[in-house]
Order: structure tokens, then C-alpha cells, then sequence
């Protein structure tokens, strides 16, 4: 693809801000103070407007120097409201978050009334207007992305103690105080280096989207850093790749809408944490639970006809005892037989003898914790069933030789049937 | 810590070797490191006590917590502070460590400030005072206890590694120090924090409740870690909430109510008078339990523990 300079500039810019934001991000996110990164953005507005109406020049150097400054005193200012009043931090955070961005707002509509005013163009820094970043401007984000990065690399021992566990680390000497401060000067840089490109509104989402997205992946703080910096830079160049290519599609928004799109397939398809993880782990669960309640059934209905497990069940007795529907029970019978504890017909089924092997096992566990909770507990017989019913699923056959040891090797449970030996043994 | 939390450091130095001329881990390999009591403090300065707290009171803002403290703890017990919910006890142990700035009264380590016995200090804070859904393992928070030795900038090597799976294995999980943090089961995370103060090598440990929360079989590798700390001449401060079991783990004990009702040896201090002055008149039960216990310490100096199931 043929990009022209411009385009390619404001790749470059925004793929610095994505790498920069993501690794931040993880910090902010881990210290709980994603919202801090949004009040810090909305504080550096009016410092952007000061810093034009004293210079009147659009120089990055000045109006980075504002924004650095409004956005440490917004951060001061946090710091002081919940420290020094009743005010708790989160309500600090909305407090100096609207009230430094009303006074940019204000000061934003008093430079457009200047005669000069109209061509400041500094209403870009509220949603960002990534097609006006210049090669001095990415000269200066990539020089403070930089001294970011070093930092974090730097000091990454003493921040990952910083936001693990504060204490041990200011007991083992270390000015946790000044990290404190060093990692909030870190997070307003990086908002300073997004100001342009997604502007102040959009500013958290480059912070703490790609870190979430990232946290899905790993369990390793590094490897956290790393795979945030590649989601974050990822997504600024798609982003910036896509509002090159395809006309009127503004470039912060769709940079964030990439990044939120990683995020989206990060919480639902990730290993451990995601949706899809969850919820199959649930479903291999149910299943085994009906597996071993369909051997528990067919194990008691031999039991009762004098330990005779090799005639057939009839289906419809056996929808009868838990209300399934015949398709269910079909299925069932069906994936149990797949696995050789089951053979079938149409009319009905029958344990085979690996099938009677594994129900006696449930079979066991249940009588062998309803013994526990008669005897241990002293429940009446009559109310452990139930309880039971979970324990047999849960049970491991460790706890099972424990318990079975310390109720001496009992063979009857408090109902009076047999409790299956154990096959192991 | 939040924005909002009122603690502040009593001393922002580096914990540098140079820091402290006294300390004992003047060498950055951990392997390497001198024992803090084959130092030359053992034998001229054997005579200090491990803590010493002179008119000390700490306040949360305008609520006091503790109140006019005096306390002389001596070396090579194992010492519970015993008393109850908001007696200022996690309060102590954070002054103690220069977390917390009195606003009178001072403490001392081992006859000097504390920043100047640092390195002679282990910390096991509160389980709960830490995320455990953090993106770490065991075994890279077990060697956060070597990061006062290493200093700034410096990054763990191998050495580190070794001498941090060393201490997992001394608490007897070593087996999992690769798995995250938030896998591990309360007695598990307690022990990663107990390995994690091990690793500092210190001649005295702080600890806030490292019995709170833990199964029956962790809190008896505990206690046998602890009663080996105090054969090889450690001193434990141990926040305590069990009053059942004071009288059996600990030498020495403290009661506080915010003030110091009292602090002694355990068979002469912990007695039904002293309790029902740090609790008040709510003890019942429990202090019959401790004296029960205490008779049956007198008759068998060896009392064996008796749990349930």
C-alpha cells in the first residue's frame, strides 16, 4: 500500500501513544486508578489553553509543557481532597476532573472569540484530530514515549512492588511515596503524548483498554506489559491504517474501537479468564454430574432386583426418576456408552462392567458422606441425602479413603443399604 | 496504597548497603550474606532488647490508636501482641516499622532507629492487605524479600532464584512456586508470605495475623517455622487473635487496649486479670479457656496440641 507522508506520520504517532498508553495502562489498571488516567486527561486542558494564550503559537513544546503541568496539579489536587477532607477518592477524582475541564472549556471558547483565535485549532485536543499531527509533533512523543519506557523499564522491580504490596516495600526502605509520584508523573506524560491524537475524552480508553485486554492473556506482570504495548500499538496502527484508507473515519475513535475489539475477543475467547473458558468448564461439569447421576440410578435399580445390573433398564423408567426428557436421556445414554459403561437399545439400557465399576464408586461416596454427616454431625438420616447428592460429585478419592478410614471401614450406610467396597483396593 | 491512605514513610532513604554501617547484608548476593547473628551485634550488642517503644502515640487524624506507649521486648522469643479489634495492634507493628509517624514517643531496633536496622528486619503483613488477583507467582513475590539486599535498579539473578525457591521449600511448598498467586489457597499464600520474610535473613520478624485464616495443618507448619526461628536466636512479633492458643505458641506476650495494659513473659502476664482489663468485661469463656491452658502448661511443660477431627 502506497501511504502518503502525512499518513504515515500519523501511523507512526498513533502507534507510539497505543505502545506507551498500553504499558501505563497495566499500572493504572492494577492500582485500581484507571479513572485517575481520565481526570489527569481532562486536567491537562486548560494547560493547553494557557500555555497557547501566553506563547500564541500552536509549538508542541509549549503546549506539552502546559498539559505536563495542568495535569500534575489535577493530580495534586486529588491527592489533597482526599487526603486533607472528607471527600473520598473517587468522588476527588469526578470533582477535579470536571472542574479543570470546565475551566478548559471556558478558556477554550475565550481564545476562539480572539481575533486570532479561530485558526488555534486547540478544540482538537477535546476528541483528538490525529490528521493534523506533524513530524515535530511525533518527534516529541516519541521522545517522551521513550523516556517513559526507560523508566518503566528502569524501575520496574520497584514498581512492581509499588503495586503489589506498598508496604513491604516501604519497609524494606524503599521511597514508596516518591514512586507513587514518579508513576503518576509517568501516567500525565503519556496522556500528554495522546492529547492530540484521541484528544482528552478518549484519553482513558488507550490507557486502559489495551491493559485489560492484556490482563485476560497472562498471569505474569511482564508479559502483561508486553502483550499491552503490542495490543495498544496494534490497535493505534490499525486504527490509523483504517482512517487513512477508508475517507471521513476519524482516527481516535476508530484507534479506541480497535483496541475495544481486541478487548471484547480477549474477555470472551482467553484462556482461564475468558467467557467461553468459563462457561465450557461449567458445561463439562453438568454433563459429569448427569453422567454419574444416570450410573447412580441404573446402580440402585440393580440393586434392588438382588444385585442383578445385566438386564436391560427400560428408558421410560428411568425419564421417570429425574423428569428428563427422552431426547435428553438419549443423549446421555449415547455419551456414556461412547465411553464403555453403557450398552443400549431401543428400549432400554444396562450398566456394562466397567459402568457398574464407576457407579459403585459414586455409589460409595454418597453412602460413605451421608455416614459421615449421621455419625460426625449427627444430622438425622433423613435430611443428609441431599447433601450427599453434591458431595458424591465433588468427593476426592483421597477424602474418600480418609473419610472411609475414619469411620472404620463401615459397609452400611444410616439407611441400612450396602455401601459398594472400594474398587482399588 | 490509594491516594487517600493517611500512612506516610518515616524515612524516604535508599536501602542501600552503605545506609546502614551496622547491617549485616553488606553484600548484595544473598547467598553470601554474613548471618545476622554470627555479626559482631551478637556479641557486643547482645544485650539490647529487639524493640524498645518509649511514650509512643500514633493517631489517624484527629482518632487516636495508640496511646502513650512503653515497651522493652527482648531478643530470642517468640512474642504475641494480643488484644482486641482496633487496639491499635496492626498500628504498633507499622510504627514500629516506620509506616506510621508517632506524633510522640520513638522506637528503637536493637538499640537504634529503624531505618538503620532495616536490613535486620523481616515483615509479613496482613494476608488481606495485598490483590492475590495479581499477575505474579509464588515465586516472584517470595523474592521481593530479597529486593532490600539488591537495592535499587539491580534485577534478581539466578543466585536470587535459588535462594527464593530455597525459602518456598522452607515452608514447604516449593512444589508451587511456578502457579499464580490467586490459585493458591489461603494457608498457601500465608506461607508464600511467610517464605517471603524468610528470604530477608532478618534477626527479627514482624508479622500482622499469620495465623488468620489458615487450615489446621498450616497453622502447625507455622508455628514449627516460628518455634525454629527463636532455636536459631530469632526474635517473632506475632499480632495474635486466638487467645486459646497465646498461651501455648508464644514466650512472651503484650495485651493492648490502645494503651499497654501489660507485657511480660506469658506464664506471670497472661493471666484472667490482665485479659479482662484489655477486653473488658466480655471475656468469659475465652479466658477460662486460657487458664485452663495455662494450668495444663504448668503440669506438662510439653503440652501436646489436641486439634479437632
Amino acid at each position: 500500500m502506497d501511504l502518503s507522508f502525512t499518513a504515515r506520520t500519523v501511523i507512526l504517532g498513533a502507534s507510539i501513544l497505543g505502545i506507551v498508553g498500553g504499558v501505563l495502562g497495566c499500572f493504572a489498571l492494577l492500582r485500581r486508578q484507571s479513572l485517575l488516567g481520565d481526570a489527569l486527561a481532562h486536567a491537562a486542558l486548560p494547560g493547553v489553553c494557557l500555555a497557547y494564550m501566553l506563547t500564541l503559537s500552536k509549538n508542541p513544546g509549549p503546549l506539552f509543557l502546559g498539559a505536563l503541568v495542568a495535569g500534575l496539579l489535577g493530580a495534586l489536587s486529588i491527592l489533597a481532597i482526599s487526603r486533607f477532607s472528607r471527600i473520598k477518592e473517587d468522588s476527588a477524582i469526578g470533582i477535579v476532573l470536571s472542574t479543570f475541564f470546565a475551566v478548559g472549556i471556558v478558556l477554550l471558547t475565550h481564545i476562539q472569540k480572539l481575533p486570532y483565535g479561530n485558526q488555534s485549532g486547540l478544540d482538537k485536543y477535546l476528541f483528538g484530530q490525529a490528521a493534523t499531527l506533524m513530524p515535530r509533533d511525533v518527534f516529541w512523543m516519541a521522545i517522551l514515549g521513550a523516556m517513559v519506557l526507560c523508566t518503566v523499564v528502569l524501575f520496574y522491580k520497584e514498581l512492581h512492588m509499588l503495586i503489589f504490596d506498598r508496604e513491604f516495600g516501604a519497609s524494606l526502605g524503599f521511597p514508596m511515596r516518591r514512586l507513587e509520584i514518579l508513576l503518576t508523573l509517568l501516567l500525565v506524560t503519556v496522556v500528554v503524548v495522546g492529547l492530540q491524537t484521541v484528544g482528552v475524552v478518549l484519553m482513558v480508553a488507550t490507557l486502559v483498554t489495551p491493559a485489560a485486554a492484556a490482563r485476560q492473556w497472562t498471569e505474569r506482570l511482564w508479559v502483561m506489559l508486553l502483550l499491552a504495548a503490542v495490543i495498544g500499538g496494534g490497535s493505534g496502527t490499525a486504527g490509523a491504517l483504517l482512517s487513512a484508507t477508508i475517507p471521513r473515519l476519524p482516527t481516535g475513535p476508530v484507534i479506541v474501537l480497535c483496541s475495544s475489539a481486541v478487548l471484547v475477543l480477549s474477555l470472551l475467547v482467553a484462556p482461564q479468564r475468558g467467557l467461553i473458558w468459563a462457561w465450557t468448564r461449567h458445561r463439562v461439569m453438568v454433563r459429569r454430574i448427569q453422567e454419574e447421576n444416570l450410573l447412580k440410578d441404573l446402580y440402585r435399580w440393580g440393586e434392588r432386583r438382588g444385585g442383578d445390573w445385566s438386564s436391560l433398564v427400560p428408558w421410560n423408567l428411568l425419564m421417570g426418576i429425574r423428569g428428563q426428557s427422552g431426547s435428553q436421556l438419549h443423549r446421555l445414554a449415547r455419551r456414556l456408552e461412547g465411553q464403555g459403561m453403557l450398552s443400549r437399545s431401543s428400549r432400554g439400557g444396562h450398566l456394562t462392567a466397567k459402568g457398574l465399576a464407576a457407579a459403585s464408586h459414586i455409589v460409595r461416596k454418597h453412602r460413605l458422606w451421608e455416614l459421615y454427616l449421621t455419625r460426625r454431625l449427627e444430622l438425622s438420616s433423613d435430611h443428609v441425602h441431599r447433601d450427599a447428592d453434591a458431595m458424591e460429585h465433588t468427593l476426592s478419592d483421597e477424602a474418600l479413603a480418609q473419610l472411609d478410614e475414619l469411620l472404620g471401614f463401615p459397609t452400611v450406610d444410616p439407611h441400612g443399604q450396602p455401601i459398594p467396597a472400594g474398587s482399588q483396593r | 496504597m490509594s491516594l487517600s491512605s493517611p500512612t506516610t514513610e518515616a524515612d524516604d532513604r535508599t536501602p542501600t548497603p552503605a545506609d546502614d554501617h551496622h547491617g549485616p547484608l553488606a553484600s548484595g548476593q544473598p547467598s553470601t550474606h554474613p548471618n545476622p547473628l554470627q555479626h559482631d551485634a551478637l556479641t557486643d550488642r547482645h544485650r539490647e532488647p529487639a524493640i524498645e517503644v518509649h511514650d509512643l502515640t500514633v493517631a489517624y487524624q484527629t482518632q487516636p490508636v495508640l496511646w502513650d506507649v512503653d515497651l522493652c521486648l527482648p531478643e530470642g522469643k517468640l512474642i504475641a501482641i494480643v488484644g482486641p479489634n482496633g487496639a491499635g495492634k496492626s498500628t504498633l507493628l507499622k510504627t514500629i516499622l516506620g509506616l506510621i509517624q508517632p506524633i510522640t514517643g520513638w522506637v528503637k531496633v536493637f538499640g537504634a532507629p529503624y531505618r538503620r536496622r532495616r536490613s535486620w528486619v523481616g515483615y509479613v503483613p496482613q494476608r488481606e492487605s495485598v490483590d492475590w488477583d495479581f499477575p505474579t507467582n509464588a515465586l516472584d513475590v517470595v523474592m521481593m524479600g530479597l529486593y532490600g539486599s539488591l537495592g535499587w535498579l539491580r534485577r534478581p539473578g539466578k543466585a536470587h532464584r535459588h535462594k527464593a525457591l530455597e525459602c518456598l521449600d522452607r515452608v514447604g511448598i516449593a512444589e508451587l512456586a511456578d502457579r499464580q498467586i490467586s490459585q493458591l489457597s489461603g494457608g498457601q499464600q500465608q506461607r508464600v508470605f511467610l517464605a517471603r520474610a524468610l528470604a530477608q535473613e532478618a534477626r527479627l520478624y514482624l508479622m500482622d495475623e499469620p495465623f488468620a485464616g489458615v487450615d489446621a495443618t498450616t497453622e502447625r507448619a507455622i508455628l514449627s517455622l516460628l518455634q525454629d526461628l527463636r532455636s536459631t536466636g530469632r526474635t517473632v512479633i506475632a499480632v495474635h487473635h486466638d487467645l486459646q492458643t497465646v498461651a501455648e505458641y508464644f514466650d512472651h506476650v503484650v495485651l493492648l487496649n490502645m494503651r499497654l495494659v501489660a507485657a511480660g513473659p506469658v506464664e506471670t502476664t497472661f493471666n484472667t486479670e490482665n485479659l479482662q482489663r484489655t477486653y473488658g468485661g466480655r471475656l468469659t469463656v475465652l479466658t477460662q479457656a486460657a487458664e485452663a491452658l495455662l494450668k495444663a502448661r504448668a503440669e506438662a511443660p510439653k503440652l501436646q496440641r489436641g486439634g479437632p477431627g
